[in-house]
Order: C-alpha cells, then sequence, then structure tokens
C-alpha cells in the first residue's frame, strides 16, 4: 500500500477530509499521474485509454458508497489537465468527493485543470463535494481551472457543494448542469479569497424538463485586495422552478461582482434570484465584542459562520 | 461601584450634531435592582451602550470599581464585567445558535442555557442565528448569551420586547436569580410595569437627562402620572379629537 508524507497528508486531509486511504472506491492523483487507484464491486475506476484522466462507473441500484477521486500537486511548474467522467447508475445513491490541494514552495505556477463530465441517470441521487485548497511558501502560484459539465435524466437528484477557502491564487470555476423532468439540483458555493487573489465562477444551469428544480447558494468573502467575479445564470425551457442566491462580504480592499441572471423561455417558469454584497453588519461585530473578543477574533467568528 | 460624571453625547449625521445625553451624572452600587425607564427616544439605549463602550462618551468619565474606564474598548470593558443584553440583538447569517452560546457560555452549559430561557436544546442548537427566528425567540437567546457570563454589571435593554406576555415572567425570574447570586449590578431598561415595581430604584430618562430617581415607592407614582395624556383634563373634548389644544 501507498505511503503518504506530511504534505500529501495535509493536503489530503484539507481537500477531501481524508485522514487515511480510503477502503472504497478511489483514484489518487499527484504530479499529473494516477498513483493509487482502486474499484469496488459497484464501482469502477478505470483509466482513460485517449487521454488523461479516468472514468468513474458506478453500477445502477449502488447506495451508501462513496467514490474519493482527489488530487495533489506537490511540485512547483506542474501544469496538470485531466478529464474525469462520472457516470451514475439509474437508482443509485452515492457521494463522490472530487477536490485539488496544491502545495507549491517552488517560484513556479502549479496548475490543475479539471474538466469532469458527470452524467447522473434516471432517479439516481448524487451528493458531490469538491474543495480546493492550496499552501507552500514559495512565490509560484497555484491555479485551478476546474470545468464540470452535469448531465441529470428525469428523477435525479444533485446536491454539489464546491468550497475554495483557502490558498489558491486564481481560479476560472465553469459549471453546466442540465435538467430533464423532474430533476432537482442544489448547488452551494463557499469561497474566500485572500492577498490579491482572483476567482471567477461562470455558471449556467438549463431547467430541460417539467418539474426540474435548481437552486443556487453562493456565499463568498474577499478580503484585502482579492476580486471575486459570479455569473450563475438559470434558464428555464420548462415549467420548472429555479432560485439564485449570492451574498458576499468584502473586507479591506476586496471587490465583488456578482450577477445572477434568470431566464424564462416558459410561460410556467418560476425564477427568482437575489445577491447582495457589504461589509460586515457593524452591531456584529459590537455584540460579539461585548461578549470579550476582540475585533479580530469577531469577524473570525462571523466569516466561519458565514462561510460554513 | 459604577460612577458616570457628567457624561455627554452628541452624534452627529455627518450635517449637525444632536445631542443625545446631556451632563448624566449616576452612582450605582453593587447589588442593587435597577429600572431605567423614560419616554421612546429619551436616551436610554444610548446611556447603556455608553457604559457598554459601544458608544463613546463625548464628555464627563465612567468608573467602575474605581478604576477610570472611559478609555477602555468593548473588549475591555467586557473582560472587566460589563455585560449588555442588545434591545434589536443583530442576526448571524450562517452561524448556529450552538455557536453563538459557545463564545460565552461553556460546553457543559450550553443545553441548559436555552432551556432556562425556554428554548428546547434539541431543535435550537442547530438553528441559525438568521432572520428566520422570530423577534421573541432572538430576544431570548440574546439573554443566553449575557446569563452566560460572568458579569459585574449587566445592562438588560427591554428584555420584554417581543416576549409572549405568558413567558415573561420566567425570563424576568431568571433575571433576577442571576442579581440574586451576588455581586452584581443589574440595570433593566423597561416600559413594564411589573419590572419597575421589582426595582430596588427607579431611574427617569427623558431628553438625554435623569429627569427622576429614587425608591420605586417614590418614583413609580410619579410616572404613572406623567405618562398619561392629560388631555381630558386639559383640552376637553372626546377621544376622537385629532388636534391638540
Ligand atoms: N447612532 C445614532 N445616530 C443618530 N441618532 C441617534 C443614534 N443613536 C441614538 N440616536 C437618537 O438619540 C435619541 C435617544 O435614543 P435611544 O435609543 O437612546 O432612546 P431610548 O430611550 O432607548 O428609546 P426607546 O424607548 O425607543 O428604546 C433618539 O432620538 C435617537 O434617535
Ligand atoms: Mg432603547
Amino acid at each position: 500500500m501507498m505511503k503518504l508524507n506530511a504534505i500529501e497528508n495535509e493536503l489530503l486531509k484539507n481537500v477531501a477530509d481524508l485522514h487515511k486511504i480510503p477502503s472504497g472506491a478511489v483514484n489518487i492523483r499527484k504530479n499529473g499521474e494516477g498513483v493509487l487507484r482502486h474499484s469496488t464491486a459497484n464501482i469502477e475506476v478505470r483509466p482513460k485509454s485517449d487521454k488523461p484522466g479516468i472514468d468513474v462507473i458506478v453500477a445502477p441500484g449502488t447506495k451508501n458508497e462513496a467514490v474519493h477521486i482527489p488530487v495533489m500537486i506537490t511540485m512547483s511548474g506542474v501544469i496538470d489537465v485531466v478529464y474525469n467522467t462520472i457516470i451514475i447508475g439509474e437508482g443509485a445513491d452515492v457521494t463522490v468527493v472530487a477536490g485539488c490541494g496544491i502545495h507549491n514552495s517552488g517560484s513556479e505556477k502549479s496548475q490543475h485543470d479539471g474538466i469532469h463530465e458527470i452524467i447522473v441517470k434516471k432517479g439516481a441521487r448524487m451528493r458531490y463535494i469538491e474543495k480546493h485548497y492550496g499552501e507552500g511558501e514559495g512565490s509560484g502560484t497555484r491555479v485551478l481551472n476546474p470545468q464540470t459539465l452535469l448531465i441529470m435524466e428525469e428523477n435525479s437528484m444533485a446536491e454539489m457543494e464546491l468550497v475554495q477557502i483557502k490558498g489558491v491564487d486564481n481560479t476560472v470555476r465553469d459549471t453546466k448542469a442540465k435538467l430533464a423532468e423532474g430533476a432537482s439540483l442544489i448547488v452551494t458555493e463557499r469561497l474566500l479569497t485572500h492577498g490579491n487573489q482572483e476567482a471567477v465562477s461562470d455558471m449556467t444551469i438549463e431547467l430541460n424538463g417539467k418539474g426540474a428544480n435548481a437552486q443556487v447558494i453562493s456565499r463568498s468573502v474577499a478580503k484585502d485586495t482579492s476580486k471575486q467575479v459570479f455569473t450563475p445564470v438559470v434558464i428555464a425551457r420548462a415549467n420548472s422552478k429555479g432560485h439564485v442566491e449570492c451574498d458576499s462580504i468584502i473586507m479591506e480592499q476586496g471587490k465583488i461582482s456578482s450577477t445572477p441572471a434568470i431566464t424564462a423561455e416558459h410561460p410556467d417558469a418560476q425564477l427568482t434570484h437575489e445577491a447582495a454584497i457589504g461589509r460586515i453588519a457593524e452591531e456584529q461585530l459590537l455584540k460579539l465584542m461585548t461578549l470579550g473578543l476582540t475585533e479580530e477574533e469577531a469577524e473570525d467568528v462571523i466569516l466561519r459562520g458565514f462561510l460554513q | 461601584m459604577l460612577k458616570l460624571e457628567s457624561v455627554d453625547l452628541n452624534v452627529s449625521n455627518g450635517h449637525e450634531d444632536f445631542s443625545i445625553l446631556k451632563g448624566i451624572d449616576l452612582e450605582l452600587e453593587d447589588n442593587k435592582f435597577y429600572a431605567l425607564t423614560g419616554p421612546n427616544g429619551g436616551g436610554k439605549t444610548s446611556l447603556a451602550k455608553v457604559i457598554m463602550g459601544i458608544y463613546k462618551n463625548n464628555k464627563g468619565k465612567i468608573f467602575f470599581d474605581g478604576l477610570d474606564i472611559t478609555n477602555l474598548s468593548i473588549t475591555e470593558r467586557a473582560k472587566a464585567g460589563i455585560s449588555y443584553a442588545f434591545q434589536n440583538p443583530p442576526r448571524f447569517k450562517g452561524m448556529k445558535i450552538e455557536e453563538l452560546l459557545k463564545i460565552s457560555a461553556d460546553n457543559n452549559s450550553l443545553r441548559a442555557r436555552l432551556r432556562a430561557v425556554g428554548l428546547c436544546p434539541q431543535d435550537y442548537l442547530d438553528r441559525e442565528c438568521d432572520t428566520s427566528l422570530s423577534g421573541g425567540e432572538m430576544k431570548r437567546i440574546e439573554l443566553a448569551t449575557v446569563l452566560s457570563r460572568p458579569s459585574k454589571v449587566v445592562m438588560y435593554d427591554e428584555p420584554e420586547a417581543g416576549v409572549d406576555l405568558w413567558s415573561f415572567e420566567s425570563l424576568l425570574q431568571l433575571i433576577r436569580n442571576y442579581h440574586k447570586k451576588g455581586n452584581v449590578i443589574s440595570i433593566v431598561i423597561t416600559h413594564h410595569e411589573r419590572v419597575l415595581s421589582l426595582a430596588d430604584e427607579i431611574i427617569l430618562l427623558a431628553d438625554g437627562k435623569i429627569t427622576e430617581r429614587g425608591p420605586r415607592e417614590k418614583v413609580l407614582p410619579l410616572i404613572q402620572k406623567e405618562s398619561r395624556c392629560c388631555w381630558q383634563a386639559n383640552c376637553g373634548g372626546n377621544d376622537d379629537e385629532i388636534e391638540c389644544y
């Protein structure tokens, strides 16, 4: 069995909540190569033959299993592009833990571009967690550009948690989802940027079938001189429902632009959006200070709550 | 002992200064239960905020147990044992009630704190302190955060506001029990006759000045008289009269 060093342990803990190598289906990719792969009776993990990446095939009806497919970059100067296809079989109910951690202690850019295609078959449920994390004392930047295409068949359900709290210098996230009749999707996005990091998140959700339902809940914090741009778009082409919520806190000289958009192409579509950007409410800080916290401690507690 | 000496508070709206507290002199003794009352906008909340350090007084000094605390920050005053339960407690998006309470209570007493303010821990610990909580629920949580702290001065800003009539008595008991533990000055800002009737002393604040202060037997009758509009005696007419004379 593969041994992990301290840096690798730290990365895995931060992106996949893994404290040891998981026993179920898994694929760990390090510095552009698969270093550990394991399938189970119901979940097959196999490398692609034509390009870098893997196929994850979850057999129909698989219940209560998880598959971990974390990516680590521990060297400076690595540009890793990977194509993953994930197919959740009919009626299955599984958790997919993706995510990428970069430890860059050198001076060159380290980059991971994960290109995912996910198909959730009829009546299947998927919980998908993708965490991004960066660390390392080097001046080399840490860049993550995930692209996800999510195809949801009739009456499928998906919950996506997209989290990036620390250490990623540059992200362009592109998420597309197409929902068929009765499909239901919840996307929660949590983002914190600091220093002069930049993050862009584009999202397009198409509600193509009757009764489809999508919710996007995005919460973000921009500190120091960092910048964020959000453009979530929901398009309803059927009698369906969609809601987009973007809530952001700016601190110091942080900049955030958020432009949720909703488009109805069906007379019975119900779409709503709300967006708010502002500093931490003064009253919140004051209240916590009256409980004995310093201003910095109070900010911390407020941000932790906001982003969880 | 808490002592205020010629305290003034002005606030500015950018164009002009308003005088909110005008020459407040006040001495509050240990182990006494005070009620602070007076008309809306009289300056009660402002006075509490000045004592807590949320507002900085423009003139005068504040002493606590002989120490000049005029220039101490909110945090320092909190650590010295001063507490304030907000009239309108702020909400925190995303923060669980459990996390808010944990700032002042230890893990063991969390549940007991919630139970004491009449909220079932099982239902509430995991809920968010956001706008989904009702006004009365939020006031109870506010009270719980304050009663979890070891304080020497506790100011409760209209604890009755938004709390249903049936539960207020038990919340009031909580405040009194905290007071009975001893070594604490309790100040309840209130418009509630029941609270006034329990106070050792009543302080009347109107138009930024202390207009009356003394044992309840003396002050209560004064308030009862003053707070009534004497239109019947002064103006005559019916009670659907539009103008005052
Ligand atoms: N930050 C502020 N900016 C401007 N005006 C203020 C500010 N704080 C208080 N005031 C004004 O000062 C006066 C006193 O307000 P305060 O809240 O202390 O009254 P109160 O006695 O607590 O009233 P209530 O019984 O309605 O709670 C009011 O006229 C109020 O509008
Ligand atoms: Mg008030």
